[in-house]
């Protein structure tokens, strides 16, 4: 295709909605930013002075420190037993037609086509009836809902790579199915696995709704540790809640460049080489 | 083993049925458990309310004005939200396809707000879009308004903090979608004389349409549970009263689980009748392969 060095009157309109959305962002960002570094910010373009006090009485106020622990046992738990449960069913979904079929991977879709909050309700209910809900393990269980259908949506691509080939010469062989798991797909699908275990964690560390509904005082995450502290405003300095949103998003920023170099966002959905 | 089991085991067989089925019973256990028996529960519970029999939630909610309404106020900011995140990212993904230098970085700056969660960019947008902000002191400074602008606590907040965490989303989605459309049938269209309009409504848009379908949907999703946003930056008594704020009062504010359940399955059932309709038209497009046959 023809290339001109002068841009198209449309190509500048794009560009033009690019930077206005980047300008947006950086205004968002930066007015959070600033203000957890500020001493006090009214009516000026910065604050007059610069501390890091915030950050500081943040990490005591809020008492961060249990906090960011229940958000790292819930994440490696739902990471983990999700994992664990996902990866064999996607499997089963990649390599086998069986009656039904169809039918399965609509019951794996459905949790993640509704919004959290739909069933969020009905399932905090149920969790608080049989006495789970309001701790640890209410919150592990709950995240377990989307996360279990993720995993096998993103996993069922990365098995289908996997030439059956493979599996077949070592049934050949002599190897049982536990032994083509773990000395054959496991070692090929450690990527795969990585990669949606990074993104269980980060929608783990994102995920408000389930949480915030079936979480106690004690198994807080941190969105909802901030949504707290957010939402009971004038009762903390708005700087201290926003010196630990600016925690929250070099926590979330770190997972995702780490996932980020495992996948190819733009090959989530759909495997294709690039155009050389 | 008796003869017996041994037959069934190979009619099963036959069928594609056999022991490594029984590498889905775990996550088919927990969906049922987790997701469908507390949904059928839900359901169950709206069905069973103090008073008016039982459809007696569902009549409440929907003779209630306060809460009828909060059906068309969550349609009126999710549908709007989805529909500019998505078609706002076809011409920025179009732009963007293929090699360039660059390109790497621009898709990192714009992974960024998915990291951002739904707290900061509450914040951010109060203090950046707020009466001091930057944006008012701008706007103010160089004479294009004489009072503030006020696009917090009301639909605006809510719509642009749905815009800011979805179209990154939509945008990477698309891009994905175009990418694994092959450039080399463009380039035909090329030889045989289309110009770009030609190139991209007669080829690029029909074959991307299903996948843009696809990302409609799970950005309404996204936007549709509007849940935090709405109360932070939105006004929750007023014009962004969405339907999950609705249920979550029932539930957690007048204890009325009948009245919350129902809420909840009304909003799954108009989300997934808006989904339906979605997929349903997407029915009609062409969803083969996107990739260059050899010819």
């Amino acid at each position: 295709m023809r290339r001109s060095i002068v841009a198209s009157p449309a190509a500048w309109l794009v560009w033009g909605a690019v930077i206005i959305f980047f300008i947006g962002l950086a205004g968002v960002i930066g007015s959070v930013v600033v203000n957890s570094f500020g001493v006090r910010w009214f009516d000026s373009w910065l604050p007059e002075a610069w501390t890091t006090q915030w950050y500081g009485q943040a990490w005591d106020e809020f008492t961060l420190l249990p906090v960011l622990t229940v958000t790292l046992i819930v994440c490696l738990l739902v990471a983990g037993i999700s994992v664990l449960v996902g990866v064999p069913a996607a499997y089963v979904l990649a390599r086998r037609a069986f009656p039904g079929s169809r039918l399965l991977y609509l019951l794996f879709l459905l949790p993640i086509l509704m919004p959290p909050i739909t069933y969020g309700i009905p399932l905090a209910t149920v969790l608080y009836k049989y006495g789970l809900a309001g701790h640890l393990s209410g919150v592990v269980l709950a995240n377990l809902v989307p996360s279990i259908p993720f995993v096998i949506l993103t996993m069922t691509p990365f098995i289908e790579q996997i030439d059956p080939a493979v599996e077949r010469a070592a049934r050949m062989c002599g190897a049982r199915t536990r032994h083509v798991f773990l000395r054959i797909l496991a070692p090929l699908l450690i990527p795969g696995i990585l990669a949606s275990c990074i993104l269980v964690v980060v929608r783990t560390v994102g995920m408000f709704e389930l949480t915030f509904l079936t979480a106690g005082p004690d198994s807080q995450t941190l969105v909802v540790a901030l949504f707290y502290s957010m939402s009971a405003a004038g009762i903390r300095a708005q700087q201290s809640v926003d010196a630990m949103a600016v925690i929250y998003c070099l926590m979330m920023l770190t997972l995702l460049v780490v996932a980020l170099r495992f996948v190819n966002p733009t090959q989530l959905v759909a495997r294709v080489k690039e155009d050389p | 083993m008796t003869t017996a089991t041994v037959a069934f085991r190979h009619r099963l067989a036959e069928r594609g049925v056999d022991r490594q089925m029984l590498l889905l019973v775990p996550a088919t256990v927990f969906v049922v458990a987790l997701f469908i028996y507390p949904f059928a529960y839900g359901i169950a519970v709206s069905l069973q309310p103090a008073e008016g029999g039982v459809l007696g939630a569902y009549r409440a909610f929907f003779t209630d004005a306060y809460q009828r309404d909060t059906i068309a106020t969550t349609l009126l900011i999710a549908l709007p939200a989805a529909l500019l995140n998505v078609a706002a990212s076809v011409p920025v993904a179009y732009r963007m396809r293929g090699r360039f230098r660059g390109k790497r970085v621009l898709t990192t700056i714009l992974v960024v707000p998915i990291t951002l969660g739904t707290v900061l960019t509450a914040e951010g947008l109060l203090n950046f879009l707020g009466p001091a902000g930057w944006l008012n002191r701008f706007l103010m400074t160089s004479g294009l308004t004489d009072a503030p602008v006020r696009l917090t606590n009301n639909y605006w907040g809510v719509f642009l903090s749905l815009v800011i965490t979805g179209f990154p989303f939509a945008f990477l989605l698309v891009l994905s979608y175009l990418s694994g459309i092959d450039p080399s049938l463009e380039r035909a269209a090329a030889t045989l004389g289309a110009g770009w309009r030609q190139r991209f409504l007669r080829i690029t848009l029909p074959l991307l349409a299903p996948g843009l379908a696809t990302t409609f949907c799970l950005t309404f999703v996204l936007a549709f549970s509007v849940f935090p946003s709405a109360i932070l930056v939105g006004d929750p008594s007023g014009s962004t009263r969405v339907i999950s704020i609705a249920a979550y009062e029932a539930a957690y504010v007048r204890y009325d689980y009948a009245g919350a359940s129902a809420a909840a399955i009304v909003m799954g059932a108009v989300e997934l009748a808006v989904i339906a309709v979605v997929l349903g038209l997407r029915g009609f497009l062409y969803t083969g392969s996107t990739a260059g046959g050899k010819g």
